[in-house]
């Protein structure tokens, strides 16, 4: 009966519009995509070839390694945000007085392009004379080659999106340590509870909804992630950090369409694999914890 | 007690000073460079410069035959367009997606859902823009925009709608209004808080983008602000000055915005990454 009613009150036709534009222009690529992934491709014709592309695209190093980097970036650094945004979030809604400057100033980076970020701090990460290097000569130690040594750069870029990007799990957290019943710290410390022990029994599990969004949203964006990378490094030293996203644009700019599309494909696949059981595994822990 | 007030006090110098240091000095390191002279921007150091060079800010704009101009009205076209899309096809989307419970809905509902984790087709994407012939074409960067953007702006609206008391929709029907009525003059005017806050998260995204218009949007008259940054990165390796004052001119904008919705900024970041 209330479904009836409501078929009537609300058309179906005021979802048109959406999902018009959103089934022609994401969707149905996505899904032409599955065949251009097995095929030879220049736009022009398209001829089958079975999986080659994805034979190809795991036989060659410079672009299976782009596998492990997606998965170093993205669980570098949404580990690293989750961490960090805790605690910065816990000294953000204590009693100091400094509280909305310091926020202001974490959150700005937020609003600056990634490709703005990622010039600055290649700048600042040169070599010889680039910023941190004048201050760890300073500090009497050795010039570090941020970007130009390859065990390192990608671990570089991981620090920038880092800074970029951890104001908006500041801010989530935030928003959950407030929502928090204030009555359970006080019946805490009358029980003789420690402030640690408070924060390791009362705050962690009650901001685990707060935790889950900024795991799922930071992991989803690191496992996308493409314009900081190119701005920084390119992709190199040789393909030192080529993840999925920048494969994908070098063999599109190589015109290897097929293959580029298998890479495609491949991140679809890793971040289905990753992202769908994972939240379902949060939201079982969530119902636990509650 | 007044132990705990000089541990206050420690951690507020201890907070600002490491804030800025971390976070403020990349902005002055940019800042600085945009107004050195060429040599003295070239050392990269955060010295306050020597000389003041506003007139790199001139230069920049009037650089390849005034590419930056377009890049600005382009972005600025874009991203009108898209914020004024998505917030009217989102609406409604949302409205009937929070409103209707039934099997057609829910399934839909799932699917634009699904955008919020999967990433776009890009070839596949280019090949179908080239056979309707509308690849290169503001038109198609706007659409591509909207849909990428749908997932996140239906589930904001759709959790805004709750909090609106669906008896309004009833008196207005018992008014005599129709559907399309009760939404455009009832609901519509009631969802400008959220508007308000997509209209410039929406807005940010869409200036802020470099990826899409890479793939979808080439070509030197169709730039975008972002895409002069990528392109003066080579063409400008010697001129550190002038790549600075471009980062900085087209940082501005969001400068601005930032000092003026601060707050509702914010709430919005935290509205939409907190599942509805």
């Amino acid at each position: 009966m209330k479904t009836k009613k409501e078929q009537s009150l609300y058309p179906l036709w005021f979802l048109f519009p959406s999902l018009i534009i959103f089934g022609i222009f994401f969707l149905w690529p996505i899904i032409s995509s599955l065949y251009y992934s097995l095929t030879v491709w220049n736009f022009d014709t398209a001829k089958f070839c079975g999986l080659d592309n994805y034979k190809l695209f795991f036989s060659e190093k410079a672009m299976s390694s782009s596998v492990i980097h997606t998965l170093i970036y993205a669980f570098g650094t949404s580990g690293l945000k989750v961490i960090l945004a805790f605690f910065i979030a816990i000294f953000l809604t204590s009693k100091i007085k400094t509280k909305n400057f310091i926020r202001s100033a974490v959150f700005f980076p937020n609003l600056v392009s990634m490709m703005a970020v990622g010039l600055t701090f290649s700048y600042m990460m040169h070599p010889t004379k680039g910023l941190l290097n004048v201050v760890i000569q300073a500090l009497g130690g050795t010039p570090i080659d941020f970007l130009g040594n390859p065990s390192l750069a990608l671990f570089s870029i991981i620090m920038t999106d880092v800074w970029k990007g951890l104001s908006i799990s500041v801010v989530i957290y935030i928003a959950g340590i407030q929502s928090i019943d204030k009555t359970y710290y006080e019946a805490a410390s009358i029980d003789g509870a420690t402030g640690w022990q408070q924060l390791k029994h009362i705050t962690l599990p009650l901001v685990a909804p707060s935790q889950n969004s900024i795991i799922i949203l930071s992991l989803i964006g690191g496992l996308r992630s493409f314009d900081l990378i190119w701005s920084m490094t390119g992709g190199g030293p040789g393909f030192a950090t080529d993840v999925l996203a920048s494969v994908i644009y070098k063999q599109y700019a190589a015109g290897f369409y097929g293959l580029s599309t298998a890479g495609n494909v491949v991140m679809l696949i890793v971040i289905s694999a990753i992202a769908f059981p994972l939240q379902h595994f949060l939201n079982k822990r969530e119902e636990a914890i509650q | 007690m007044k132990k705990q007030k000089r541990l206050l006090l420690l951690g507020d110098i201890l907070g600002v000073a490491v804030t800025v240091i971390i976070f403020l000095i990349p902005f002055y390191f940019m800042f600085v460079q945009s107004i050195k002279s060429k040599a003295e921007a070239n050392r990269l150091s955060i010295s306050w410069p020597s000389e003041i060079h506003f007139e790199n800010y001139l230069e920049v704009f009037s650089h390849a035959n005034y590419q930056l101009v377009t890049a600005f009205k382009n972005s600025g076209i874009l991203t009108l367009f898209t914020v004024l899309g998505l917030l009217l096809t989102a609406a409604m989307a949302g409205y009937v997606i929070q409103r209707r419970h039934d099997k057609i809905v829910g399934g839909i509902q799932a699917v634009i859902m699904l955008g919020l984790m999967i990433p776009a087709a890009i070839l596949p994407t280019i090949h179908m823009l080239q056979s309707m012939h509308i690849y290169k074409t503001m038109f198609s960067m706007v659409m591509i925009e909207i849909a990428l953007q749908t997932p996140f702006a239906v589930m904001l609206y759709r959790g805004y709608m709750a909090s609106i008391p669906v008896e309004l929709e009833e008196a207005a029907r018992i008014d005599g209004c129709n559907r399309w009525q009760i939404f455009q003059k009832i609901i519509f005017p009631l969802l400008k808080p959220i508007q308000a806050t997509l209209i410039i998260l929406v807005g940010v995204q869409t200036f802020n983008d470099f990826t899409n218009p890479l793939y979808f949007l080439p070509g030197s008259e169709n730039t975008t602000v972002q895409l002069t940054l990528y392109n003066y990165k080579g063409q400008l390796a010697s001129s550190y000055n002038l790549l600075f004052a471009d980062i900085i001119a087209i940082t501005i904008p969001m400068l601005i915005l930032f000092l003026i919705f601060n707050k509702r900024i914010v709430d919005g970041m935290v509205a939409g990454s907190v599942k509805g």
